[in-house]
């Protein structure tokens, strides 16, 4: 089954390549993007099933799956509106790209071998790429060789980490040179620690250039910004997740071998990084796009401070990463439109969105509330929870700076957003219209946010309860 | 056998100083050709004539050595440029920081934590100084064409390493880490190629439109 769903979404690309009509061919991203998601639904609600050294799930990978299939189902609805808005553009190659972006994003997430998992994230890097550069324009052009070579070069680096963390098992003597994870992580206290230390240092900035952790998120901008916004709400919602999971590997690795606190503290360090860098950049920032870009890195930087704290801010950050998905969904999707109704993304021509496009505007500007933590949005319970933890295990100055900057993050966002929103109507020179599909999926995640705020079901509860768990020590 | 790695891996590191300090781009790129069809070679003298040593070294070879080349030249040659490289930091300085690099990787290799069997081969200091020689390449030079260079060094460096542990690497894995380095430089040129008909120049030094 799990096979199927990494496999699956390849056919459809295949098809999509064949098929000689326009509309048939965006079609096939919703039809495809709704089966994978009820196929991951059926596979982590289903029985257990054998388990596989290749690929399997645990309650992270579920977790992480059924977010990234839900984010990619709304924005795949998206597509066929936005796809017919740019027909001068062409669906040829982007249709097929985000399909095999579908597939290697799956195959990242269910790898249960560190070897197979840096070549899903690769393959991310790489169809992503054509997906950065749909607009076909110099801007377009600078932010992809950007994120190409920043990205793989990271990438490279991850691999290295990898080979090191498979030389900590070789020196240490006690098991023969392996990248299965379950094996690494039943011999971990036999890896030689040098070695496990450098690997997990590589990873880190590896994978976290790719999840955009500051230092390393001077791609992201650029990218978020010239991309497409359904692109932007894959790569800022699931494609950050994946890129999360594979560090949160390492974490369960170093976490085996009882080094977790050091892994966690060097989380924790770039987490305030990442805050302390997003809000700097945010004040003041003339582009939409490239503020939630920022808004991506200050969400990436919560994340790691919530796992780098651990304890309950580890359940915090895992609720966070379902908030954050959905949240990114629904602002990037609103912000496109707002993009293609203006026909910019920046401050001197996008203002008054509330007046000129009420169902957009307005959904961007909740969507801004969402993000920002404002109660009762899921992001409010979240960031709470992680705050909670963090005052909790007695790091008090690390929660009052991380209020300051969160405090910081809003002011600096709200001026922007409320700029591009507020104010009179204005003659509109597109012949943009929102229609059904283009607000359904911003606004169900929306819906969804609010609901997560409001009330947290008891199966996902258990769900986030155990992704935690993997994270502490098990004894 | 295992002693022939040495004046192999000594090679390896000759083709670092010389794409360095080479001004000419096609000859840059025939050179690390050269270097990657040379490593194609470690694993078979390392781990001897065994089926994964072999269908690996062809990989190897048939990537490193002949395809991703292959493409380069013809991005050159595509885009017209024979040109000399103008480097953000010149030849020489940069092939000093080469050697002083190199130097620094064979030193740091003696106090790594290896395992005992490979306290003797030039296999991690080669690795580490090829890696240092592509991350120089990369921040150094202005042409795209010559960081995708860098990047394929980078990756050279630590292809050598996973030699050492081609026992954790499945076939499948190393095909597919293989083949990534194909696509990713496949997708680079054309994006090289794009670069090239938009701006009409290589050098990445026109992308700064976007900053803050």
């Amino acid at each position: 089954m799990l096979l199927l769903l990494i496999l699956f979404p390849l056919a459809v690309a295949l098809l999509a390549l064949l098929l000689p009509w326009y509309q048939a061919r965006s079609w096939l991203l919703p039809v495809s993007g709704a089966l994978h998601l009820l196929m991951a639904g059926v596979t982590v609600a289903g029985p257990g099933h054998a388990p596989s050294p290749w690929i399997a799930l645990d309650a992270l990978s579920s977790l992480v799956l059924i977010v990234t299939s839900l984010l990619y189902f709304g924005c795949a609805v998206y597509a066929v509106g936005y796809l017919d808005l740019r027909r001068d553009r062409g669906n040829k190659t982007i249709v097929p790209c985000l399909l095999v972006f579908l597939s290697a994003m799956t195959l990242a997430i269910a790898a249960r071998h560190l070897g197979l998992l840096w070549m899903a994230v690769e393959a991310t890097t790489l169809a992503s790429a054509p997906l950065i550069y749909y607009n076909r324009n110099r801007l377009s052009i600078e932010a992809t060789w950007k994120y190409l070579l920043l990205c793989s070069v990271g990438i490279a680096l991850a691999l290295l980490g990898i080979l090191f963390i498979a030389y900590a098992a070789l020196a240490g003597g006690g098991m023969p040179a392996t990248l299965q994870l379950d094996t690494l992580l039943a011999g971990a206290t036999q890896l030689s620690r040098p070695w496990l230390h450098a690997g997990y240092v590589f990873l880190l900035v590896g994978f976290g250039t790719k999840m955009g952790l500051a230092p390393l998120h001077s791609w992201k901008p650029d990218a978020y910004g010239e991309a497409p916004g359904m692109v932007g709400a894959l790569l800022a919602g699931g494609l950050t997740s994946v890129a999360f999971l594979a560090i949160l590997r390492a974490v369960q690795l170093m976490t085996a071998a009882g080094d977790g606190a050091m892994a966690r503290q060097a989380l924790l360090g770039m987490g305030l990084l990442s805050l302390l860098i997003a809000a700097i950049f945010m004040v003041r920032q003339p582009d939409i796009k490239r503020l939630l870009a920022y808004s991506s890195v200050e969400h990436m930087g919560i994340l790691a401070i919530g796992v780098g704290i651990g304890g309950l801010a580890t359940f915090g950050a895992m609720l966070h990463l379902v908030n954050n998905a959905l949240t990114k969904g629904c602002l990037f999707l609103s912000a496109g439109n707002i993009q293609r109704a203006y026909d910019s993304k920046r401050l001197s021509k996008v203002h008054g969105a509330l007046a000129t496009l009420p169902i957009s505007g307005s959904i961007f500007l909740a969507g801004f509330l969402a993000i920002t933590g404002s109660p009762p949005f899921g992001l409010f319970m979240s960031e709470f929870t992680i705050l909670r933890g963090i005052f909790g295990s007695g790091q008090t100055w690390i929660g009052l700076l991380m209020v300051l900057l969160l405090a910081m993050v809003f002011i600096g966002m709200g001026a922007t957003v409320l700029t591009a929103t507020q104010g009179e109507p204005v003659k509109l020179e597109s012949a943009y219209k929102d229609n059904f599909l283009l607000v359904i999926s911003p606004l169900l995640f929306l819906l969804l946010v609010l609901l997560l705020g409001v009330y947290l079901p008891e199966p996902l509860q258990n769900a986030l309860r155990e992704a935690a768990a993997l994270l502490e020590v098990q004894l | 056998m295992l002693e022939l790695t040495n004046p192999l891996l000594l090679a390896v590191i000759l083709i670092n100083f010389y794409t360095l300090g080479s001004a000419r781009l096609v000859a840059c790129v025939r050179v690390v050709a050269l270097q990657g069809a040379l490593l194609a070679l470690l694993p078979l003298l390392s781990h001897g004539f065994t089926f994964h040593a072999m269908v690996l070294a062809a990989e190897a070879f048939c990537f490193k050595g002949v395809v991703i080349p292959w493409l380069l030249l013809r991005a050159i040659h595509r885009v017209r440029i024979r040109r000399e490289m103008e480097p953000i930091v010149g030849f020489v300085p940069t092939l000093i920081l080469g050697v002083l690099t190199t130097v620094g990787a064979f030193l740091f290799a003696d106090l790594l934590p290896l395992a005992p069997e490979h306290h003797d081969g030039m296999f991690v200091p080669t690795a580490l100084a090829t890696m240092f020689s592509g991350f120089l390449l990369l921040i150094t030079r202005r042409k795209a064409i010559t960081q995708i260079l860098g990047y394929l060094m980078l990756e050279n460096g630590i292809f050598i390493f996973a030699v050492l542990l081609s026992a954790a690497m499945p076939f499948m894995v190393e095909a597919g880490i293989l083949l990534d380095l194909l696509v990713g430089v496949f997708v680079m040129g054309i994006v090289v190629n794009q670069i090239s008909r938009e701006f009409s120049t290589l050098n990445t030094e026109r992308l700064t439109a976007l900053k803050e």
